[in-house]
């Protein structure tokens, strides 16, 4: 009997007497003003630039607004700014804000502030990245306006400003935002629709957040990061709960509102309880994913890697990571989150249908592959890559392939992965991770999908097809031609095996039912969400 | 007694050199990187590399080990990787949390193990005997985390009368605070219970064969008086003894018990501080947890003195 099996079990047992039961005495003492959330991980630190980790996002967009914020259709809309103006040549690109905007120490929201929150911004973001090459100057004109004069023009630019990807362009004031994006900021004035109380912050247990009354909320609807962000509650509070069997439990018995991200395991636990309510957390989901490293052999050669491609059964990674709920995975054949606008999965054949391994057997050896130790990095602490770990190892042994199974943590692969040894030598031939599938809508912030050589994520794919074709999405003017050129990128990194992806998968997030106004969406928003007692 | 006390305290700055040196030299050689975590997922070797510089990893291991020591000789232990929050801060934060449970888990312990290991010394072969020895046995076999599910719930989830998770500060009420302690406490207690109450019936039925115990009977002391009073204090040097040796069984078990009551405590801290590889946090903690038990057995010593008049030092 282990652990996870002793949990389920008395979770279980747990749900079903409670089933029918009303919040305990302990629980109904507790103020309807305040939302207590279980976050996915620990708020460890505070500063959505230097650390990118998507728990200091979700935080940090509570606190911190944005210039402008993704909606639920994934188009970018105005949030700070009230209006902006490109110059006809495209490289000129003038923005006014909003009147009124204030930080929490109840200064107003300059452009000089802003200036300095994007300088630092983009030297931490992939596509402020792609800026900085390109930038002439970033200045401010006035006090609301501030003007961002390019080499060259970036058709991508409100998408930038908008995404949900981290690091987000979080504005603060401009004696904080002039830290050096590689130190952490001291100082949590956000400009954002709550306030970081610092005071009750325990790093591994709470953080808590207070509604800030000078926000000024948009008029419209809210939709994601974009729209009207009205608190309803007036205290936010993040319980950490590391142990999932507690944070059941704790939902159970009415001691929290709303749970993250509750495993697999346990929803069939949730479900059974009437004061609960279940459903999809992000419909954007998660890709599964293994990395081979393309330095060494044997997956130097591109036939080796296309032969674990020819190989590999998505279903059996998703039943591996998500269980037997087929709602929550689908097959993916190729790189990009399905059901959105861009969505194309042009060349993806290799990952459908029959797997065959006969032919990927003769592929294998035809790459001259003859035995040698495959080291296959499997982070043993993280299910998804422990699940998806043991499933590659027993591909690579039914394809012939000698396997150096390396169980370890997620802080060792984390180092190790980025060795470029040879795999004898400290280095590696494969790891499994995961991607949101919020960063794999396009190429914008999908650092795993380049592959440009030593400065690609780990595995140093080198693809200049993949490379030629992601340019070409960076410069599409309309959906449709955005659409077509992720298509032409899934073809060819699909053909030179950027990396494997294993399947398109969904969780889940659980609220008690006095609870009301949680929306589906890559974060959990809190602008809008109401309880009562 | 006094040079005595004074001499042991000096004696522990040697072992607590050898105990940073030993810590501080086993997370320089451990695999993982705290820049890496911190970086996220999709950070660049470069932006790893950048913020490895800005921490201080990338400097030899001397220096870093150099700038350790001297800090923590202006009594300084650092600043976290991840929280930017000083590590002493953290550890205050912590420390009641951990202290609570413990003091509640030794103070129940005491209350239940003493007496029961009397009772089953006294009872020796009889049915009472048996069954407590077999508590006993099931105590010391259930982990942690399986008694703690199970008291959750039943106390929490079934009966609803105390809460799953979480603490509240002494000062908040004396009933609140023992209200998220009862069932980690009695968690963490267990194994500890059934140990001390072994060792007590070890010890009380060697004392209780001894001349002066059928004296005393023969005189007509009362059953309680010769048990509590004659017996229990002549047995007690093995049982404080395993009373010191078990506060490491609750500094480890108390890792545990924190994680499944979600009890902010230092446990939790170290088990978060190696995950993420915060360095400075992890030196803090073994140091202060070394210096605890140093301290402890330099009690145990202490009430030796007082439980035997015979050890002097």
């Amino acid at each position: 009997m282990d652990r996870r099996t002793v949990l389920k079990g008395l979770a279980g047992a747990g749900g079903l007497a409670l089933t029918g039961l009303s919040a305990p005495a302990i629980a109904q003492g507790a103020s309807a003003r305040t939302l207590r959330f279980v976050p996915q991980a620990n708020l460890a630190n505070f500063d959505p630039i230097w650390g990118t980790q998507y728990v200091v996002r979700n935080a940090a967009a509570l606190v911190w607004d944005t210039l402008y914020g993704i909606d639920a259709q994934l188009q970018p809309q105005r949030q700070m700014v009230e209006s902006e103006e490109t110059s006809d040549d495209g490289k000129t690109w003038t923005f006014k804000l909003r009147p009124g905007l204030k930080f929490h120490d109840g200064e107003p929201v300059l452009a000089k502030d802003v200036v300095a929150s994007l300088s630092r911004w983009a030297a931490r973001d992939p596509m402020g990245l792609m800026i900085i090459p390109i930038q002439q100057e970033l200045t401010a004109v006035d006090d609301r306006t501030f003007k961002w004069v390019l080499k060259q023009p970036f058709p991508k630019m409100l998408y930038a400003l908008a995404k949900n990807n981290a690091p987000c362009s979080f504005i603060m004031p401009e004696r904080i935002a002039k830290t050096d994006p590689f130190k952490q900021i001291t100082e949590y004035v956000g400009s954002g629709p709550m306030k970081f109380a610092k005071g009750e912050w325990v790093p591994g247990a709470k953080a808590v957040f207070e509604k800030f009354a000078d926000y000024v909320p948009r008029q419209e609807k809210p939709s994601w990061l974009a729209g009207g962000k009205q608190m309803m509650v007036d205290r936010v509070e993040w319980i950490v709960m590391p142990d999932p069997a507690t944070a059941a439990a704790a939902l159970q018995n009415g001691e929290v509102d709303w749970w993250e991200n509750p495993i697999a395991d346990l929803v069939p636990v949730l479900k059974k309880n009437k004061n609960i309510s279940v459903d999809i957390g992000d419909p954007l989901g998660n890709i599964g994913s293994f990395r081979m490293n393309h330095l060494f052999a044997p997956f130097n050669d591109v036939r080796a890697r296309r032969a674990v491609l020819m190989a590999l059964s998505q279903e059996d990674y998703m039943r591996a990571i998500v269980g037997d709920d087929t709602a929550l995975w689908k097959p993916l054949p190729g790189f990009f989150t399905p059901d959105t606008p861009v969505y194309n999965d042009l060349g993806g054949d290799i990952l459908k249908g029959k797997r065959d391994f006969d032919a990927a057997k003769k592929l294998l050896a035809e790459s001259g592959y003859s035995g040698q130790p495959v080291t296959c990095l499997v982070a043993q602490d993280q299910p998804i890559t422990k699940a998806q770990g043991d499933v590659t190892a027993d591909l690579l042994k039914r394809l012939g392939m000698n396997v150096d199974f390396v169980a370890t943590d997620w802080g060792t692969v984390g180092s190790r992965r980025a060795q470029k040894t040879p795999p004898g030598q400290g280095g590696w031939n494969m790891f499994h991770s995961w991607h949101a599938g919020a960063d794999c809508i396009t190429p914008a912030a999908y650092t795993a999908i380049r592959a440009n050589g030593d400065k690609a994520w780990f595995g140093w794919p080198n693809s200049p097809n993949t490379e030629k074709e992601i340019a070409g999405w960076f410069d599409a003017k309309s959906i449709d031609e955005e659409k077509a050129a992720i298509g032409r990128v899934n073809k060819a990194a699909i053909e030179d095996v950027v990396y494997a992806p294993t399947g398109f998968f969904l969780t889940y997030t659980a609220w008690r039912k006095n609870v009301s106004g949680i929306a589906k969406g890559p974060l959990p928003f809190f602008w809008g969400v109401s309880k009562s007692a | 007694m006094l040079s005595y006390i004074l001499r042991r305290i000096v004696a522990t700055l040697p072992v607590m050199a050898i105990v940073a040196l030993f810590v501080f030299s086993l997370l320089y050689i451990a695999p993982g990187d705290p820049a890496v975590v911190i970086a996220g997922d999709q950070a660049s070797p470069e932006d790893v590399e950048r913020i490895r510089q800005s921490l201080g990893l990338d400097r030899p291991f001397l220096v870093q080990f150099g700038s350790w020591v001297w800090r923590i000789l202006h009594g300084d232990l650092g600043t976290s990787i991840f929280t930017n929050l000083p590590v002493s801060a953290m550890i205050g934060q912590r420390l009641g949390p951990t202290l609570s449970l413990m003091m509640v888990t030794l103070l129940l312990t005491i209350v239940v193990a003493v007496p029961l290991g009397v009772v089953a010394a006294w009872k020796a072969g009889s049915l009472i005997d048996r069954v407590i020895m077999g508590f006993a046995v099931f105590g010391f076999s259930l982990p942690v985390f399986v008694v703690g599910y199970m008291l959750a719930y039943i106390f929490a989830l079934e009966l609803e009368w105390l809460p799953v998770q979480g603490y509240t500060p002494l000062n908040q009420g004396v009933l609140p605070w023992l209200e998220n302690l009862i069932l980690p406490a009695i968690a963490l207690g267990c194994v500890y219970i059934a140990l001390v109450a072994r060792i007590t019936r070890a010890a009380m039925l060697e004392v209780l064969q001894q001349d002066y115990i059928r004296t005393a009977k023969a005189k007509g002391l009362g059953q309680g008086g010769i048990l509590f009073i004659h017996a229990l204090k002549n047995a007690a040097v093995p049982i404080v003894t395993v009373i010191g040796i078990g506060i490491a069984l609750l500094i480890g078990g108390a890792v545990v018990t924190e994680s499944v009551f979600a009890i902010p405590g230092l446990g939790r801290l170290t088990i978060d501080a190696i995950l993420r590889r915060d360095y400075p946090v992890i030196q803090g903690i073994v140091l202060l947890f070394s210096f605890v038990y140093v301290l402890v057995n330099l009690m145990i010593d202490l009430i030796y003195t007082l439980v035997d008049p015979r050890i002097r030092y």
